[in-house]
């Protein structure tokens, strides 16, 4: 239609690239031409709008209380520890886990 | 240390999110709440090595997933299901419309959406596989981008869009099953999957 269709996405490409795109994990450009092709296709846009729906019920569905004790014992550990660490001791970096993590699906 | 005593207060806004990412991990809360501990008072010990203008919560994921990892994955006896299934792009989308008799307008697939409840959200996040299971809590639930991910687990970051991407697909597939369940959704499966 214009002269930028031949920069543009068409379906296949969209829906290929939809989480990237919801992800805002997309270069400019390639954000734009979905944006474009989302603008025009309405079948592209229906399932854009569930994703995102899907992904708010994931997000807020997901929460939970935290018990007011654990609070407390958290707060109590830290203090027990600062009494501890006073000398200014034991930095301990966090573990290194490449080898486990990295070893359950490597290849994909 | 005022230090100290400040990164306990910074460190405490995160606990919420710390907690439920705990949970979700150890699907248990006598574990999580240890796991929660655990990774506080790592945390604070190691907090001289944590610099200025680091992603602070970034930094508390990464001790909280590396402590899951090493300490709690390693008590469990049997090895878990390391793979999901691979299934098509959208795939509750489109099982949702073919089910329902595809109609595109607003939509039969939302409705089914507000019917799946909350305990069925994480129980469905917490039947994925670990790996996948962590990515798609980071990604989803706590909106972490794909390099902060490749970071926190150690992975490389094609690995964690691997993951993501095929764990988000698996977890709309327990989704489904929730929906059929509740009778939302005809029990026929086009594809005949079952
Ligand atoms: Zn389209």
């Amino acid at each position: 239609m214009t002269g930028r269709e031949d920069h543009g996405v068409d379906c296949e490409a969209t829906i290929e690239r939809l989480y990237h795109f919801l992800d805002g994990e997309l270069t400019d450009d390639r954000r734009l031409a979905i944006e474009r092709h989302l603008d025009e296709c309405a079948p592209c846009v229906s399932a854009y709008g569930f994703e995102i729906e899907l992904r708010q019920v994931i997000a807020n569905r997901c929460k939970d209380h935290v018990p007011d004790s654990l609070i407390a014992r958290v707060r109590r550990v830290l203090g027990e520890a600062d009494a501890e660490v006073a000398g200014g001791s034991g930095a301990a970096e966090p573990e290194d886990a490449s080898d486990i993590l990295g070893s359950a699906d490597s290849g994909h | 240390m005022a230090d100290r005593e400040h990164f306990t207060e910074l460190a405490m806004e995160y606990m919420p999110a710390l907690y439920t990412a705990a949970l979700r991990m150890t699907r248990n809360p006598s574990d999580a709440e240890d796991l929660v501990q655990e990774t506080f008072l790592k945390a604070y010990r190691s907090f001289g090595g944590f610099s200025e203008g680091t992603n602070l919560k970034a930094w508390l994921y990464k001790i909280l997933t590396n402590t899951f990892i090493n300490s709690y994955r390693a008590a469990k006896r049997r090895p878990e299901k390391a793979d999901v299934e691979d299934v098509e792009d959208l795939y509750l989308y489109h099982r949702l419309g073919e089910l329902q008799g595809a109609d595109p307008g607003r939509s039969a697939e939302e409705e089914v959406l507000d019917h799946i409840t909350d305990d069925e959200v994480k129980s469905a996040i917490e039947s994925l596989p670990e790996a996948f299971r962590i990515a798609v809590l980071l990604a989803d639930v706590e909106g972490f981008s794909y390099k902060e991910i490749a970071d926190i687990t150690d992975v490389p970051i094609g690995t964690v869009m691997s993951r993501i991407h095929r764990g988000r697909k698996a977890l709309q597939k327990a989704l489904l099953e929730f929906a059929r369940e509740h009778g939302l959704v005809s029990v026929v499966d086009p594809a005949g999957g079952r």
